[in-house]
Parts: structure tokens; sequence; C-alpha cells
């Protein structure tokens, strides 16, 4: 422990060297309130809504029945073709309903209601233990695929579709995202605390699926006991490494790491392995890491809960489909205006109902209260091109212009001559504007127009 | 659960400095080099300050009024207009025509344009361009430093009857000048008659000019003090200092006699003024990395090659105004290179 404490302390010198991408920004972490707080459980909701779309690709397709009851751990919906993922049932319980229920993005979407069992102990029924030795590279992609494993960091995509390259790219370098750039959330960094062994071992397996040699660990420099505990935890001649990056949003961002890691820029509208690299979040890492070995499926995650208006913020192992009133009447809300935000505040979205449940792409909720919602509304100027989200992005685009093609409904020559379509929307360039305009909002519209008129 | 819940889109949290925020540390940053200006040159330079700031406030007022717009002048970059087009300003200039000076920067410069952010050029140095060509002997009429009576007695241009030219003030600035602090501009001195101003009065202001320009100095300090609250770009009075520097000490080693020194044209005449709180102009300035250095050095090599080679003996208002009008057209050819791109793609 004395080790730690040393770090802890890193000195500014070091901090300097610390790996990191130009622009960016420096948001107040907010994350002292939970980034010390182990992960625990909390008792079941009475009813999980489990939406049959939580990934990028086509929704899973229900194979349970209304009335039908099932077993935690058991599969209730296949995967609908490559670019999809299953799901499983995350308690032990009797499926209520197939029917549309909200989601985060305000539209409703068909989701499996399945009525929780109280008086069961909740063991994990289904499972079959896997002799990982024997598995090559497309049958770790299917088992990763059949444990319904997707980006835990947010993005949800599905983790076996990363991992499958076309014929003749080669994947040399595993990049996995340690970074947590987003203020109040701290799971990943209580899963490298906590999981680290799974970690390692997720790690492994990803490696062999992808057919990478080496496996780089990125972790902001904000976190300095999770870098120490991972490193401690990685043999000497391991082709994992773990390094510090530099705290600073948004570091974490799949682009965006990979220049800091490896110096390769993603081309514009391609992917990532087309440079010959694979990146997972974490979490997914220890996940798979936890579930592959044992055959099981994805039914629960860490989630951070945080933010102003929580009593008992803290970081929570829950299972999916957990309805948000249930969250936050267990751990505490005072008050009657509330702002939730799935999802860090950077990038997150406001849930328009209490009822949307954690899905797995959720890292946390961030929920903000009256004293929040009712700070003055910054007066909006016009631009006064001050260049502060040139500074900003990330990207290297030039957001004062978009912004201004954006007043002028410009939208085919935003994404024309100022690469509108390379913009991630990570906010820096509303964050930083001294004059309050919505810029991210604007190219948001301005990506949606595009697109519907694409056709 | 009973809860209103509020809908908003991400971001959720913002900077919290605003635009009125950085305008008003702007005009902090402004008013040491005003107080200065008053110490020097005595109540003239303050009611000069005074009669400028108000004609644009007054002017912002009127055109909001007149084109149904919300007043704006809490904003304080009318403000910073007025406190910027006073000190480039010889500090006896009469008050009616500062008033005129205030009228068309604010009037011509910017609210014609749409107001803050839609104008093409620093809104000060379009009225200082307009007396410029308008009152063109008040304009040159440089009053002596530290007069002896400047607390009680105003410089006798000052209280000029509006619509009449000022009075000749050769013999009073005689009468009053103390020592060796004559009337005319060091630029001038060197251009005309070959005397040299030594460097260090230049640097801490202990010579004629403009009401804010003389001290070299304390511009620096002020602009530091925004740099360092990160509301100003640095690039820019760097780049202007660092291409005027070098620009004058090449001439100089081509011909010494002719051509003064480096230092020397660095902190004579509005230079330093205009580097640190002219050409900064947020708005009329390009914001792209590469175009930031290119529009410094325009305006830096501009300005020593009006003033060595022009019938002027200053050049640094007509090269930021130049350097401004260049500035849309040198953010397009910089556009920087987007993540993932293989190039910089032409505008053109």
């Amino acid at each position: 422990m004395a080790a730690l404490h040393e770090d802890e302390t890193m000195g500014l010198l070091q901090r300097l060297n610390h790996a990191s991408f130009s622009h960016g920004i420096h948001p107040a972490e907010h994350k002292e309130g939970t980034r010390d707080k182990a992960i625990r459980r909390l008792p079941f909701a009475p009813r999980l809504f489990v939406p049959l779309s939580q990934h990028i690709g086509a929704p899973a397709v229900p194979i349970v029945r209304v009335g039908q009851e099932v077993v935690r751990g058991e599969p209730i919906a296949r995967a609908d073709g490559f670019v999809s993922v299953p799901l499983h049932a995350p308690a032990t319980g009797r499926i209520e309903a197939i029917t549309l229920m909200p989601t985060a993005t305000g539209n409703r979407a068909p989701a499996i209601v399945l009525h929780v069992y109280q008086a069961d102990n909740q063991v994990v029924g289904f499972g079959n233990e896997v002799d990982l030795a024997r598995l090559d590279r497309a049958a770790l992609i299917e088992a990763i695929q059949q444990s319904g494993m997707v980006g835990l960091g947010g993005g949800a995509f599905p983790t076996h579709a990363k991992l499958r390259v076309p014929e003749g790219s080669v994947i040399d370098t595993l990049l996995v995202n340690g970074c947590e750039c987003e203020p109040y959330l701290t799971t990943d960094h209580r899963v490298m605390l906590e999981q680290t062994h799974a970690l390692l071992e997720g790690i492994r397996i990803v490696m062999r699926a992808c057919g990478a040699g080496r496996a780089i660990i990125g972790i902001e420099d904000n976190k300095p006991d999770a870098l120490e505990v991972v490193r401690q935890a990685i043999p000497s001649d391991s082709p994992i490494e773990a390094r510090a990056v530099k705290t600073k949003y948004p570091q974490g961002a799949e682009k965006i790491l990979l220049k800091t890691l490896l110096g390769r820029e993603v081309p514009s509208g391609g992917h990532i392995f087309q440079v010959g690299a694979s990146m997972v979040n974490v979490g997914t890492a220890a996940a798979i890491g936890q579930l592959i070995p044992r055959g099981e499926g994805l039914i629960e995650r860490v989630i951070t809960v945080a933010g102003p208006g929580i009593e008992k913020p803290g970081n929570y192992l829950v299972p999916l489909g957990t309805p948000t009133d249930f969250l936050l009447e267990q751990l505490g809300f005072n008050g009657s205006e509330a702002e939730v935000i799935m999802g860090g505040p950077m990038m997150g979205k406001s849930l328009p109902s209490l009822e949307v449940p954690v899905i797995k792409g959720t890292s946390g909720l961030v929920v903000m209260n009256e004293a929040f919602l009712n700070q003055p509304v910054r007066k909006s100027y016009p631009c006064i091109k001050c260049g502060e989200c040139v500074n900003a992005c990330p990207m290297h685009l030039n957001p004062k212009e978009l912004g201004l093609l954006a007043a002028k409904r410009e939208y085919a020559l935003m994404a024309e001559r100022f690469n509108l379509n390379d913009c991630f929307e990570c906010g820096c360039c509303s964050f930083v504007c001294p004059s309050a305009i919505p810029l991210v909002q604007q190219f948001r519209i301005a990506k949606t127009y595009n697109r519907e008129h694409a056709a | 659960m009973k809860l209103n819940i509020e809908l908003r889109t991400s971001p959720h949290l913002r900077k919290t400095h605003s635009v009125d925020t950085i305008m008003r540390n702007v005009v902090y940053a402004l008013l040491p080099i005003a107080t200065f200006a008053v110490y020097q040159f005595g109540i003239s330079a303050l009611a000069l300050l005074l009669t400028v700031v108000a004609s644009c406030l007054l002017t912002e007022a009127l055109f909001n009024y007149l084109g149904g717009r919300p007043n704006t002048i809490n904003d304080y970059s009318a403000v910073i207009t007025g406190i910027l087009l006073a000190l480039t300003l010889p500090p006896g200039f009469p008050l009616w025509m500062s008033a005129v000076a205030g009228f068309i920067a604010i009037g011509l410069g910017k609210s014609l344009f749409g107001g803050l952010g839609y104008n093409l050029f620093n809104p000060a140095l379009v009225g200082r361009a307009f007396v410029q060509a308008a009152f063109p002997v008040a304009v040159t009429t440089w009053p002596p430093a530290y007069a002896a009576n400047r607390f009680v007695e105003f410089i006798p241009t000052t209280l000029t009857l509006p619509f009449t030219e000022p009075v000749d003030i050769t013999g009073w600035s005689q009468q009053v000048a103390v020592d060796a602090f004559s009337g005319a501009t060091p630029l001038a001195l060197q251009k005309f008659e070959g005397v040299t101003t030594p460097v260090m009065e230049l640097f801490t202001g202990m010579s004629a000019g403009s009401s804010g320009e003389t001290s070299a100095l304390l511009i620096l300090l002020c602009g530091t003090y925004l740099v360092a609250r990160r509301m100003m770009d640095w690039r820019i009075p760097v780049g202007i200092l660092a291409s005027a520097g070098l620009t004058a000490w090449l001439l100089h080693l081509s011909s010494p006699e002719t051509h003064p020194g480096p230092l020397f044209m660095l902190f004579s005449g509005g230079l330093m003024l205009g580097a640190v709180f002219m050409a900064s102009d947020m708005v009329a300035s390009p914001v792209t990395p590469l175009g930031i250095w290119l529009y410094a050095t325009l305006i830096g090599v501009v300005t020593i090659i009006i003033r060595l080679y022009g019938g002027l003996t200053e050049g640094v208002m007509y090269a930021i105004l130049l350097g401004n009008a260049m500035a849309p057209l040198i953010e397009n050819m910089t556009q920087p290179r987007a993540y993932g791109h293989a190039r910089r793609r032409s505008r053109s």
C-alpha cells in the first residue's frame, strides 16, 4: 500500500509525460463522491423491463411466451443476424408481457416485462463451463456473441462484431479503454480495482478472438490506484501493458484514445480495424473474463449512481432491466424536480420517463436536483469568433464555421465542406462556448436532416 | 414515484465564463492604461475618455432603438470600443471630434454590420481611420506629456467649439513643456528629424504620443492578465510583435542609418496597443491555428513597411484594418486538417 500512496501524489513532471491528444477540455470531475465506494448489490426490483434492442444493430427476437417461467441466466431472446446479440433473463421469474416500453431516446420500443420471484434465491441457473483452450478464433467470437456482450462503456456495439475483421485485415494491437473521462462516472475505476483478474482474463480472451499480439490498457492519470493495481496484476512476461494517459475529456472516445496510445487515426467514415487495432472498454473485458469461461450470458452490470440529487451515491451491480424509479427509491432522492441523465453529463441523455430501465450500455445515472436546474439560463450571444470551440474540438473540425452554417440551415454544405459527419457529438464545443450557442445540438439536427434527405 | 423530470440535451455541463465576463475583463485590463493616460496628460485625457465612451454607448443604444433590437450596451463591448478608440487619439483631441469618432466607430464599424459578432473590422479602428481622414490636423497635434498644470487646465484644443477647427498649440506647448518633453511623437521625430528616442523611455511611457499608446510595459502587463485568464489569444500579439521585430531588424541591418532598430520600432507608436488589444479583437481575427499566425505576421510586416516607406509616421492602424479585411480569406485558406482526413482540403 505504500507504493499506492506514493503514486497518488504523482508528480507534475510525471503527469506531463503522459500521452494525450491535442485539444479537448477539462470539466470538473465530480468523482470524489463515488470513486472510493466499493461495488454493491441492491434488492431486485419487482418488475424488470428488458428492451429487445439494447445494442446497435438488429433487435433480438424473443424466444419466450407470455406466462412462461424463466430461470436467471436463461436465454429469452436470440440474436437476429451477425450484428445483433441474444438476451438472457436477468432474474428468475415469470414473463408478464412483451410490449412497448419507454426508452432513453424518447421512443417506445418492444421490451420483455419480467415479474421477479422475490422469494427465489436468484442463483444463475444457466451456463456451460467452456474449455477455452479448445476454442478457435471463430468459436471464441461465437461464444462472445452468445453471451450477449456489447460495449459496456456506453457504445453498446456488439463486441463480437468488432473482433471479426474482413479477410486481409490484421489487428496487431488490442486497446483497452480505462479512461472513463465523463464526469461523475466511476464504474470503470471500481471494475479495474475490484475485478482486476477478470479484466486480465477477458483481455486475453479478446486478444485471442481478434488475433492481436499485444494489448495496451489506457488509464487516465486521475486513477493512479487503478493503474497501480492493474500493473501489479500483469505478469512480467505478458504482452499486456497498462499506460497512464492524461486526464482530459474526451480521452475515452475510441478514436481519440487510439490516437493517444498508438498515434493512429481512424480514416473518416471508416473503422478502427482498418488501422490494425481494436478497442474494448475495461468493463466489457472484465465481463468477458467472468462470463465466457462459465458459458453464461450478460444479465447485470456495474453502474454509478451519482449527482447532487442522490442521497446514497455509489457504484452498484444492477440486473439489466431495473427501472430508474426503483433505483431512485432505493438510493434516495429528495425534492420534487430532477433531471436524470443516463450516462455521463457530457454525452448522456436526459430520461423522458422514470420507467426507462438500466440496459447493457448504461454506465451510470447522474441525477441533478432543483438547485442545478434552477440556475439562471445563460444568456445566448451572437458568435464572437473567439475560437474556443476550434481549440476544443478533438476531431479538429471548425465548430465555429459549422455553427454559423447551421444557423443558416446550410446543412448539406456543413457535411460537404466542413466534415460534419466526423463529429461524434462529444459536446466540447457547446461546453466552452462563451456565447452559449447550442453547437453540438445544432449539429445533431443537421446530421439527422441530412440522413433523412439522403434517401 | 412523484417527481417532475426535466428534459435537456447534452452536454449538461457548461464552462462558466460568458461573453459579458470576457468583455468585462477586457475593460478591467484597459483601466490601468487609461489611468496612466490621465496621469500623463491630465484632465484632457479624462474628458476624452469619457466623451468617447459616452458617445459609443449612446450610439449603440440609438441603433438598437432604431433597429428595434434589445439593448446591448450591457455586454461591455461598446465600452471597450470607446476606451480603445480614446487611447489611440491625441490627448488634446477636440471633444466634439471625439464624439464623432465614437459615433462612426459604433455606427459604421459595428451596428450597420449587425452588432456584436458581425463586424468585419475592429470598430475602434474604423472610428480612428475616419477621424484620420476627416480631421488630419487635429489628429496629428501632439501636446507634450507631463505638462505642469495638466490636472487643472485643459489642453487648449480639447474645448474647441463644435464644427470648428482647433487652435494652433505650438506656442502653448513650448510654454508648458517640461524639459525634454516636446510635442512631437518619437516616430515623427525619428522619421522627419532623425532623432531617436531612447528605448527605455518608450518602454515606460516617458514620451509624447496618443493617450494610451505611450507605455509599452503597462500594455504588456495588462495583456498578460487577459492571457492568464484565457480571455485573449496570445498567438496574435506574439506573432505581430515577433514579425514586426524581425522585419525591423532585417531592415535595420541593411541600412542602420535610416532604419531604426527593432526595439525602437516595437515600443514606439501604437504598435504595442494595436498588437495586444486591437488585432486580438476576436470578431475580426481568424480562428484557425495557421490562420492566426498568418494574420499576425501580415500585420507585423505591413506595419513596419508603412512606417519606413509610407508617407505616414504610423502604420499599425492600416495594417490591422488590412489584416481584418483579409481574415475571412485567410481563414478560408487555412482550414485545419480534420482527424481521419489525409490532408488539408482546399477550400477555394
